[in-house]
């Protein structure tokens, strides 16, 4: 073995034996250890904190119809983008797009989550019926619902004209469409929500409810005193997932809407890219997209905060 | 050769001093047991050795090696873990081979050496398990078979009977015994068990709070502890102490404790007046202290039998308890009951009051 | 007058049991169909012939299935390219978030080294940053670095997942740190220590891991569709939107194309559904 302060055996002794070994070994493992962390953190430098620098720079220069040039505008540019009619009108869809999807999302995933969770035959069957959104991207989501809500022969409007409601002009229609492309991503959250809720309930001890059982409780009881407040952390996560989720959507308004009619599902990430790509005005997508962090910052901060806590209200 | 070789070796972490200039050499083929309180330092004398630490001082030889800065497979040492840290993932064949395959053994002589140690340790039936799949006694077993298949110069042992059951380990001790003696290998054994420490090693050191306390044969460690805390941590019940104020009596010196006075053999007595000290700390085991017609003055507080002997618990004059182990077969004491203590010249302790080490 | 009630009492209570029961299996066979109807519609359209897709009422079951459709899906566009494609970027990411999560996973439960809790927060920071926010940015970068229309612009930024190193930390973290011990006495250095003993011992947890990753890469949308503009590098998400745009008269085509593109993970849902029920719930459960 070769020693770390070199020389002698006699100096080699005479530094352990006053300063022990400042410690190559442990200087090894310093490198090692930043050396396992090198290669992601490369990437998070390069593809995460480089370009949110970049993107909030971005932010303070208006480029002109070509790309061409940049001129600064300050923060100015984010106050201008932040009293916009076109960036408020998004940030009111996306709030009116979480509005629809994320309590929907929860009441339903959360009704299957106990119609799943009782012990009967065939459940697994049902379990992995109610997991297959899973399996659906946001692409093949929303082409799914593209020939189901189409207006002339999707099978929705057939129903409705049946039944004497008539037909509705599920995309092209103002009013309409967000509730249409909500329906679709709720359909695509479903089987997250059912998956984790489901989980959520069978990590409730059975013991809980026999002792309600015992105390005289009801179903009813049983679920606002025993699963309710058992389940809230799970459903709180769920919520905030959903919500960022909200936040975050793009591909089922690209497909099924572009954003119209009239910028009725133009939400956050759908500006942003039209702004960019489309538009090519860049510096005003650069701070809608620092507008977005700063909200999906908040929301997970939350989400953090409160898993930190991990609150089970109940024993 | 592989003795091991402790040159005030220090190792701190943070502000704690885990280990405080150790000096201690344990000799080629010897059975040194470490022992103390948990947290005085002895299982990070264990790991310096092995080199999962680095002392901060201090130098330590294996044979007549210099290890400092060596990596820990390099250094020619086995360890048995308190835990057994058996590999959960791998039967027990593998487990006892995986030393060996970094070493590029080759698989026969790899086949054979495990098949050498499963032998000697029983393990043979049990080769194709996994450790979930085994007793408590048997992974103890098999994290012994990983530590003598690979022939160490030194086998380092961090408590490792602590997991078993009162019986299988006074059975387990016994093999361990006779295991050292047909490998005739240097072991440094590590444990809080003053009834392991007694009856495996050859010799015994004792730690507390980093330093050593004493090192000797156990016989000699009970017998002559060299200060108050090895008195108290080596035997069972607890030497018992008492305070006492040293009086000239005649032509000799006596030390008088509530109840009585203690009179001090002359050599004793050369010692504590060449030192003039006017108070002493007088320690007697519990074993050699007698109900009879002794010199201190004492009241039966409770007697309980525990089948084999008696334990009596004595209150002094100024309310000190000290408890005496007693034949089953001697007279009955009644609670309350004034009785006469005494103690033979030589099972008295003197230790010195400022410092706690033994006087003469 | 106990001997009286409960022989009246056991039928009637048997009875309510079956109608309860009954009423379950109700709910829970309505609840399956209406999360079937978009799914079902997606094959009976995909097996109509071409004459019937635009006729009223709309057909709600298959007589004459045209399997057919699906050879046509194949040759209309690129499907079978754009399913190539998406394996081959989604096997590559996760591959490479499994290898970096593994390594800095590592770092973090086992090895001392200064700033190790900052480091970790940085890491977790990065989960506050979605990657809508920095398309703009890391668009110009792939740009520059000419990966625009090419795998590793469709990879390489996503080779790294705080998610998953997370995870793993807290997976390698219940492996006792004995064992480490044991493995440097036996002769392993760290990597050694990692291929032999963690990485084994927590399978489950990377099978996870894996299955999670490799969803998310193939379900991924609008960064693929910033930079790929070719057929040749396009993913099956972004083909079945050229695959709509281009076939809006035959959407039996779209269909097809839109089933075979949900295959792929419907397959690793009735798999490795566990595992990613694992993946899922990480961050619920558990905390």
């Amino acid at each position: 073995m070769m020693d770390a302060t070199g020389g002698t055996p006699t100096a080699r002794e005479a530094a352990y034996r006053r300063h022990g070994l400042f410690s190559r070994a442990r200087v090894r493992e310093w490198l090692y250890g930043l050396a396992l962390l090198s290669p992601s953190f490369a990437l998070f430098a390069v593809f995460t904190f480089y370009p949110l620098v970049k993107g909030a720079y971005l932010g303070l220069y208006r480029s002109d119809p070509f790309g061409l040039h940049r001129v600064f505008i300050g923060f100015d540019q984010y106050l201008h983008v932040l009293r916009s009619g076109g960036f408020q009108s998004s940030l009111g869809v996306t709030f009116w797009f979480a509005v629809y999807t994320v309590p929907a999302g929860l009441v339903l995933g959360l009704a299957l989550a106990l119609l799943a969770h009782q012990r009967l035959r065939g459940m697994i069957i049902y379990r992995a019926v109610f997991s297959s959104t899973l399996a659906s991207s946001v692409a093949v989501a929303s082409v799914m619902w593209l020939t189901l809500l189409n207006p002339s022969v999707g099978i929705l409007n057939y129903g409705l004209r049946e039944s004497g409601v008539g037909a509705i002009q599920w995309l092209n229609d103002p009013r309409w469409a967000l509730l249409a492309v909500s329906l679709t991503t709720t359909w695509l959250n479903l089987s997250f929500t059912f998956i984790v809720l489901l989980a959520g309930l069978q990590t409730i001890p059975e013991q809980m409810y026999e002792s309600a059982k015992i105390d005289g409780a009801g179903a009813w009881s049983r679920f606002r005193n025993v699963t309710l407040p058992m389940l809230s952390p799970t459903i709180f996560f769920s919520l905030v997932v959903l919500t960022i989720r909200a936040f975050e959507s793009f591909g089922q308004i690209d497909i099924l809407t572009q954003g119209g009619p009239l910028k009725r599902t133009n939400v956050i990430v759908y500006s942003i890219y039209t702004e960019a790509f489309k538009n090519f005005n860049e510096g005003v997508a650069a701070a809608q997209a620092i507008f977005l962090f700063l909200i999906i910052l908040v929301l997970t901060l939350v989400q953090f905060r409160f898993l930190e806590r991990r609150v089970f209200y109940g024993s | 050769m592989s003795r091991v070789c402790f040159e005030g070796v220090t190792k701190r972490f943070g502000d704690v001093v885990a280990v405080d200039d150790l000096r201690l050499e344990v000799a080629d083929r010897e059975f040194l047991v470490l022992v103390g309180p948990s947290g005085c330092g002895k299982t990070t004398v264990l790991r310096l050795v092995a080199g999962l630490d680095e002392p901060d001082a201090g130098l330590i030889h294996i044979g007549d090696r210099l290890v400092n800065g060596v990596e820990p497979k390099d250094r020619d040492v086995a360890m048995v873990f308190q835990s057994y840290a058996l590999y959960p993932h791998m039967t027990v064949r593998r487990n006892m081979e995986f030393p060996l395959r970094t070493r590029r053994v080759p698989k026969e002589e790899r086949a054979r050496l495990v098949g050498e140690a499963a032998e000697t340790l029983g393990l043979v039936d049990l080769l194709g398990r996994r450790p979930s799949q085994l007793s408590g006694g048997q992974r103890q077993r098999v994290a012994l078979g990983r530590a003598i298949v690979r022939r160490p110069a030194v086998f380092l042992m961090d408590e490792p009977l602590s997991n078993l059951d009162a019986k299988l380990r006074a059975q387990t001790r016994a093999e361990l015994i006779e295991l050292h003696r047909r490998l005739q290998t240097t072991v440094l054994y590590v444990t809080h068990d003053q009834v392991e420490a007694m009856t495996m090693g050859s010799r015994i050191a004792v730690m507390d709070r980093g330093a050593l306390q004493q090192v000797g044969r156990p016989q000699e460690v009970y017998e002559r502890p060299a200060n108050v805390f090895v008195a108290q941590f080596i035997g069972s019940p607890p030497t018992n102490l008492v305070r006492g104020s040293v009086e000239r009596e005649g032509e000799t010196l006596v030390v008088r404790v509530p109840g009585g006075v203690v009179p001090l053999t002359p050599d004793r007595a050369a010692v504590v007046s060449e030192r003039s000290l006017a108070e002493v700390l007088v320690g007697v085991r519990p074993e050699h202290l007698a109900v009879d017609a002794g010199p201190v003055a004492a009241t039966v507080r409770v007697v309980v039998s525990l089948g084999h002997e008696r334990q009596g618990v004595f209150a002094l004059d100024d309310g000190q308890l000290v408890v005496a182990r007693m034949a089953t077969d001697g007279p009955g004491l009644r609670e309350g009951a004034r009785v006469q203590l005494m103690a033979r010249p030589e099972h008295v302790h003197l230790f010195d009051p400022a410092t706690g080490t033994r006087l003469g | 007058m106990a001997r009286r009630v409960v022989p009246a009492i056991r039928p009637a209570g048997s009875r309510r049991r079956v109608l309860v029961r009954v009423g379950q299996y109700a709910l829970l066979t309505l609840a399956a169909a209406l999360i079937l109807v978009p799914v079902y519609f997606s094959v009976v359209d995909s097996l109509l012939p071409p004459e019937k897709i635009f006729a009223y009422p709309p057909a709600l079951w298959i007589t004459h299935p045209q399997w057919d459709t699906y050879r046509r899906a194949f040759e209309t566009g690129s499907l079978g390219r754009y399913l190539v494609n998406s394996f081959a970027v989604s096997a590559v990411i996760t591959a490479g978030q499994v290898f970096t999560s593994i390594l800095a996973a590592y770092a973090f439960a086992f090895l001392r080294f200064p700033l190790r809790n900052f480091l970790f927060l940085v890491f977790l920071t990065t989960l506050m940053v979605p990657a809508e926010v920095t398309i703009i940015p890391n668009y110009h970068t792939v740009a520059t670095l000419g990966w625009l229309d090419s795998y590793q612009g469709l990879t390489v930024p996503f080779l790294a997942t705080a998610f998953g190193t997370f995870l793993l930390r807290q997976a390698f973290l219940t492996v006792p740190r004995d064992l480490r011990d044991a493995a440097a006495i036996d002769g392993y250095g760290h990597l050694g220590f990692v291929w032999r003993v963690v990485v084994p011992l927590s399978r489950p947890v990377i099978a996870s891991l894996a299955v999670f990753s490799f969803l998310m890469a193939w379900n991924q949308y609008l960064w693929p569709l910033l930079i790929t503009n070719s057929d040749e590098y396009r993913t099956v998400q972004i083909g079945l939107k050229t695959l709509v745009s281009q076939n809006l008269d035959q959407f039996n085509v779209v269909m097809a194309g839109t089933v075979v593109a949900a295959i792929p993970m419907f397959l690793l849902l009735v798999l490795f559904q566990r595992h990613l029920v694992r993946g899922l719930t990480a961050g619920a459960i558990k905390g």
